[in-house]
């Protein structure tokens, strides 16, 4: 019945045209698309067709000569390859702890379960900016060894900024597995329990099965927020080459300074992945994002 | 966000594995008691690892920014350098150093401009949006894109290709429309991030283009969740759509009004990236975050007094922070 109802709510509503609000709508849109879309004018013309021309002007010669010029100018796929060397093991620690704490504090009831989770939800909302003075001086101070680090410190290095990563982002991703965890019918967990499945067993074979969908949302919302992350990494990185590419971005303003040609091919080449993550896995990334923040 | 964040504490008689049939709240949670010593040990490291990565690199050095905002430290020589002198720093902040006041002026119209213009025109999309009219789905695509991006990307599109005085998009269009090309000449052309005051209104424009896409998904998100009988109740009582949305929509979303209150104003004060690439946070653009980071790298590196700004972003960001943890983990109705 109120299915019914509501569909035909939806459905009357959609068959009256509203011009009004699609006028709005289409100009909100195409506001909303300039600045990428210009971006992407620009990044085709030759500095000399603008120079000749202006920059707001149509004709001359079109073409993808910047886009090369650019990706070698700022170091392209070195930084890229940077970026997935941080994420990659970020973003499976981040998961894999994360699904072990909300495994633990959904499941079993310990003194602490409330603290924890607010411990780490409150966590993940400080700025970033509050840790930062005491974080740099202990990334000095903290000693590594070789494999994971070539000057002895956490500063410097990809290990410190996975850590990073892994601290910050745990927050959010236990709030969104600890409330999916607990709509998950506890019967599973007896079956197990009653085969005589250690704690370990239960999590490794009944929950994380289930838990495949959530951490796919989470997954591809934590590939954006690092390969987006610049603050990290201009901060806790000293050698150029090991930045990640949107910390890297800090370089092409100074390299690029006198051609914006130049400059907008290489912002749309840094956006480009995270673009094309969100137009292919548009639903991973909606259903991730309001998991955390609009469940109930 | 689900009430029932926190499990309650169970009680003697219902603990796990006892009463199968029980799918209520308290009967989903096994006591930590009743279970093997390996499985206690297993379940101790499986929460102890990630909470000791979590408190080392998190709440250790926020601890460490209210200790070494009493001190003098410039980073030089060891931790036995470090000098406690009390509010020094907090005072040399309030009355002596320039960006001080400046830069909490502009973090408070941050967080007024997003608070009073982006949020409700995020909300207002959500709610258009929401009524099921043809190509909601490309609208959204469309509106939520910019949220994809990073705040640096942002930063560079609108700093130097909309907003860059010689070669950006405004004063070259000003120019060719007007066909007066004073608009892109070296001193009558506008100096969009030049010019204190200017600078500041346009780069929070640039914010708010991504913070609109945001606001919207969490509404829509909301709005999806509301009951179709609700706005059928009100129709019935010959409300219009002004006032379902107010009276009756508006107040069901208390939950998800929360979240986007506090986002909000945590997006406000976390604002760097888009100013950093812009100016470094100079000449009007200053903002306490990147005073944090301009004292930390600055030549003359100011450990003690860059951590008093932290303490001052710290004590802004609790108040919302809490909110949002009341109404997140307080036990309520399903």
């Amino acid at each position: 019945m109120t299915a019914a109802v509501g569909r035909d709510r939806r459905a009357g509503s959609s068959h009256r045209p509203r011009y009004g609000t699609h006028l709005f709508l289409i100009v909100v849109s195409i506001v909303w698309i300039f600045p990428i879309a210009w971006a992407f004018y620009t990044s085709l013309r030759p500095y000399a067709e603008t120079a000749a021309r202006g920059y707001v002007s149509f004709g001359g010669a079109y073409n993808l000569d910047n886009f090369g010029k650019a990706a070698d100018g700022m170091g392209l796929w070195l930084h890229l390859f940077n970026t997935l060397i941080v994420a990659v093991p970020a973003i499976a620690l981040i998961l894999w702890f994360a699904s072990m704490i909300a495994f633990a504090v959904s499941r079993y009831s310990f003194k602490f379960n409330v603290a924890m989770l607010m411990l780490f939800t409150a966590g993940n909302l400080l700025p970033q900016q509050i840790v930062v003075t005491p974080l740099y001086r202990m990334y000095l101070l903290l000693p590594l060894p070789a494999p994971l680090s070539d000057n002895g410190m956490w500063y410097d290095q990809f290990f410190g900024i996975v850590m990073i990563h892994l601290a910050f982002q745990l927050g959010f991703c236990t709030f969104v597995l600890s409330n999916y965890f607990k709509q998950v019918p506890k019967e599973l967990n007896e079956a197990a329990v009653v085969d005589g499945a250690s704690v370990w067993r239960t999590y490794i074979s009944v929950l994380l099965p289930l838990a495949r969908p959530a951490l796919a949302a989470l997954a591809t919302l934590e590939f954006t927020w690092i390969y987006n992350d610049f603050f990290w990494g201009i901060l806790l990185f000293r050698t150029g080459d090991k930045l990640p590419i949107t910390s890297a971005l800090n370089n092409l303003s100074g390299q690029f300074f006198t051609d914006n040609n130049l400059l907008a091919a290489g912002s749309i080449m840094v956006a480009l992945p995270t673009l094309i993550v969100y137009f292919a896995l548009q639903k991973h990334f909606v259903a991730g994002l309001t998991l955390g923040s609009t469940k109930g | 966000m689900s009430a029932n964040a926190a499990p309650p504490i169970t009680p003697p008689g219902q603990a796990g594995g006892v009463i199968p049939v029980s799918r209520g709240r308290r009967g989903n949670t096994r006591r930590f008691s009743l279970l093997t010593r390996r499985d206690r040990l297993t379940l101790t490291l499986m929460v102890g690892l990630p909470a000791f990565v979590h408190i080392l690199l998190i709440w250790v050095p926020t601890l460490g920014s209210i200790l070494l905002s009493f001190t003098s430290w410039n980073g030089i020589g060891g931790l036995e350098r470090i000098k406690w002198i009390g509010l020094k720093n907090y005072q040399v902040l309030a009355t002596v150093y320039p960006p001080f006041w400046p830069a909490v002026q502009h973090n408070l119209l941050w967080l007024a401009v997003f608070l009073l213009i982006a949020t409700p025109l995020g909300m207002l999309l959500a709610v258009i949006l929401d009524q099921n009219i043809r190509g909601s789905r490309i609208y959204q695509s469309v509106l939520y894109m910019p949220v994809v991006l990073s705040l640096a990307i942002v930063g560079f599109i609108w700093g130097y290709l909309i907003y860059s005085p010689g070669d950006g998009f405004i004063n070259n269009a000003l120019a060719a429309v007007t066909g007066n090309p004073d608009f892109v000449k070296p001193g009558t052309q506008i100096d969009w991030i030049g010019t204190k005051g200017l600078n500041l209104a346009a780069v929070l424009v640039a914010a708010s283009w991504r913070h609109v896409g945001y606001i919207m998904v969490l509404y829509l998100a909301g709005l999806k969740s509301v009951d179709n009988t609700l706005r059928e109740a009100a129709a019935i009582d010959g409300a219009n759509a002004r006032q379902t949305f107010f009276r009756v929509i508006f107040p069901v979303l208390a939950p998800i009004n929360v979240v986007v209150l506090v986002v909000t104003i945590i997006e406000s004060l976390r604002a760097f990236d888009i100013v950093y690439v812009i100016n470094k946070g100079l000449n009007g653009l200053e903002l306490l975050s990147v005073m944090i980071v301009t004292n930390l790298l600055g030549e003359a590196s100011l450990v003690g007094f860059g951590s008093a700004i932290a303490v001052v972003l710290l004590l802004i960001s609790i108040g919302p922070i809490i909110l949002y943890l009341y109404r997140t983990m307080r036990e309520g109705p399903e």
